[in-house]
């Protein structure tokens, strides 16, 4: 067996997946806050309740109309999606004009009224679901056994992820997108319709969450609750990161996932705290975040 | 002149009735008001008065809660000794907390405040004198000096009102002083209390050890009143709660908090009861299940509030009594 710093080889490379597993949740979450927190003005408590619809939104297509993994992964964003639209056309639109507060208390507003609902309905208690036989099992790697569905996870949300920078960075869309981020008044006198942008922006940024959602789903506990504790990490993460920058947001949180899982290895008891106490040192050594400009 | 004398004799009832008030309604649900009250007002110093929105109070709260208790449970420590050991360590994880939390502005502010309040919920759930999941049960309430013994509700409950009192006074005292005035300023325009000279870190920060302080005051108190601290009372659903009370009850007005907390500790009470009289009243059977779904109410006060009611009761009610008052003496 091999033993690195004491630890076998084996454990310390589970641990690292299920680190990057993590982070690739962590990365798909802030960057979705980034991007609806760039156009709107507005940090979207509940874009973890939105996760956590994403993951029941799996499992209730499965449970109730036999809807495979594959399909949800496609429709779950897409309702998800829209009815994020229907939340920023009836109750985030009034609120640009005012404080950035007032956002995050509406959307905490909300995160309540979903958690509540499901809850009413399902309980606290956590519902399985089973990953795709396609990915069900492991793969012997020789120095590891690869479970595959983590495996996928992990490929799946950085091609995400680095699709959505592509899309932001390298397309025109995106740099209307972009331009809309510095002076939306300029965007709009050029006749892009702005609201519309908005809406569309703050629909992506809640299919991505829905998304990760139905990642999520095999491999944590489907709860009412899932979606919050994690939504306060990823702020964390974004504390740490900084909103300005969209590559940022994706390599600050795999590294958080990484960190934590090596944290998980050699100092169990700091694992839950790890990402607070780095968000800690952060703000002492630079306060605008590693890649930040204050806003 | 008229008007403030006025406001004198309202404040004179208000106490007059708080001294009345337990014979009537069970003391042990007032005290517990009182102290959300307290921490609601104490709350509402930072947000209301300097502009910073904390997400972590929780924390403060949760906090004094678990020092007082173990001070009185576990040390033997007297009633003073053991509310000051909460209300000391409040202020010292405030002054950690605010410390790190004033270096970035606005939203990040927020939710660095959440981060580092989540932090603190796992160290108290690890904690091994937290009791953990199972909390912190049987505190002994204790004696006061010694000689008055506060097992009997009726001998806490004017000890309780006396301190909370006490502490609101408190309250409007630094609100009307000069450091309040300075406060009030970073509120509206905080580049131009820098140009003016101030420190505003000094001020943000110390704004935030008075509101930790005064918080885990409301803890402390709260903990010797029931007897135990739980998880919940650290948990990031009551900063939430906190929020909730003084936006309810209005932002930057000084009895908003005390009116919110009312309300909401009586909706959280009385959820259930409210739902069979409105199933009954409107024949809609779904009004019998709302005792179970508090969260769910809870979070549409909140929409409701944001969207069409951000100055709150008082806020909305202050200025149209004034004007009542005024068009009379015409």
């Amino acid at each position: 067996m091999i033993l690195v710093f004491g630890i076998p080889l084996q454990v310390l490379l589970t641990q690292l997946l299920l680190g990057l597993v993590n982070g690739a949740f962590y990365a798909m979450l802030s960057l979705g806050l980034a991007i609806i927190f760039g156009l709107l003005n507005v940090i979207n408590f509940a874009h973890g309740a939105l996760f956590m619809m994403g993951a029941f939104a799996a499992w209730m297509g499965l449970e109730y109309l036999g809807i495979s993994y594959w399909a949800m992964l496609v429709i779950a964003p897409l309702l998800i999606g829209l009815f994020g639209i229907l939340i920023e056309r009836t109750l985030l639109r009034w609120l640009y004009r005012l404080d950035h507060l007032y956002g995050l208390l509406l959307t905490f507003g909300i995160t309540l009224i979903l958690e509540g609902l499901f809850r009413a309905y399902y309980g606290v208690s956590g519902q399985p679901y089973a990953a795709p036989a396609l990915l069900s099992g492991a793969t012997n790697l020789g120095f590891m056994v690869l479970p595959n569905y983590r495996a996928w996870v992990v490929v799946a949300s950085l091609v995400v992820c680095f699709a959505t920078w592509y899309l932001i960075e390298r397309t025109r869309m995106g740099s209307y997108l972009r331009a809309g981020t510095e002076r939306p008044d300029m965007v709009e006198a050029f006749g892009v319709n702005m609201p519309r942008m908005v809406m569309l922006t703050y629909g992506f940024g809640v299919a991505l969450a829905a998304l990760a959602g139905v990642l999520a789903a095999p491999v944590m506990q489907i709860t009412p609750l899932m979606g919050s504790n994690l939504i306060i990490t990823v702020f964390a993460v974004v504390v740490i990161g900084g909103m300005g920058s969209i590559m940022g947001a994706i390599l600050t949180g795999l590294l958080l996932g990484i960190i934590e899982g090596l944290t998980r290895v050699f100092y169990p008891e700091l694992s839950a705290t790890m990402v607070f106490i780095i968000m800690a040192v952060v703000l002492l050594l630079r306060p605008a975040g590693l890649f930040g400009r204050e806003k | 002149m008229e008007q403030k004398v006025n406001k004198k004799i309202a404040y004179g009832l208000a106490l007059v009735a708080l001294c009345v008030l337990p014979l009537y309604i069970y003391p042990v649900f007032l005290m517990k008001l009182l102290c959300l009250a307290l921490f609601a007002c104490a709350f509402n110093l930072l947000v209301g008065y300097t502009g910073l929105l904390s997400f972590g109070h929780a924390t403060f709260l949760g906090g004094a809660g678990y020092f007082t208790g173990y001070a009185l449970k576990s040390l033997g420590l007297p009633f003073e000794l053991s509310v000051l050991a909460g209300v000391g360590g409040a202020a010292l994880l405030g002054l950690a907390m605010g410390g790190l939390a004033i270096r970035r502005q606005g939203i990040y502010f927020t939710m660095i405040t959440l981060a580092l309040s989540q932090m603190m919920f796992f160290i108290f759930l690890q904690a091994p004198f937290t009791g953990g999941e199972d909390g912190m049960q049987g505190v002994p309430r204790g004696w006061l000096a010694g000689m008055l013994n506060l097992g009997d509700d009726m001998n806490l409950y004017y000890v309780i009102l006396a301190i909370t009192v006490a502490a609101f006074a408190f309250i409007v005292r630094v609100i009307h002083s000069p450091f309040g005035q300075v406060l009030r300023v970073i509120k509206e325009n905080e580049p131009r209390a820098i140009s003016l000279g101030y420190d505003v870190s000094r001020y943000k920060l110390l704004a935030f050890v008075l509101s930790a302080a005064l918080s885990g005051l409301a803890g402390a108190l709260k903990t010797v009143v029931l007897g135990l601290e739980t998880l919940s009372d650290v948990h990031w659903t009551m900063s939430g709660m906190v929020v909730l009370m003084t936006l309810v009850g209005g932002l930057g007005t000084l009895l908003g908090p005390v009116v919110g907390a009312i309300l909401i500790v009586s909706l959280e009470n009385r959820l259930g009861e409210i739902g069979h009289a409105l199933a009954r009243f409107s024949g809609i059977e779904f009004f019998g299940t709302l005792g179970q779904s508090v969260t769910t109410v809870i979070g549409f006060i909140f929409v409701v509030c944001v969207l069409a009611f951000r100055r709150g009761l008082v806020g909305e009610l202050a200025p149209m009594l004034q004007r009542l008052g005024r068009m009379r003496r015409r």
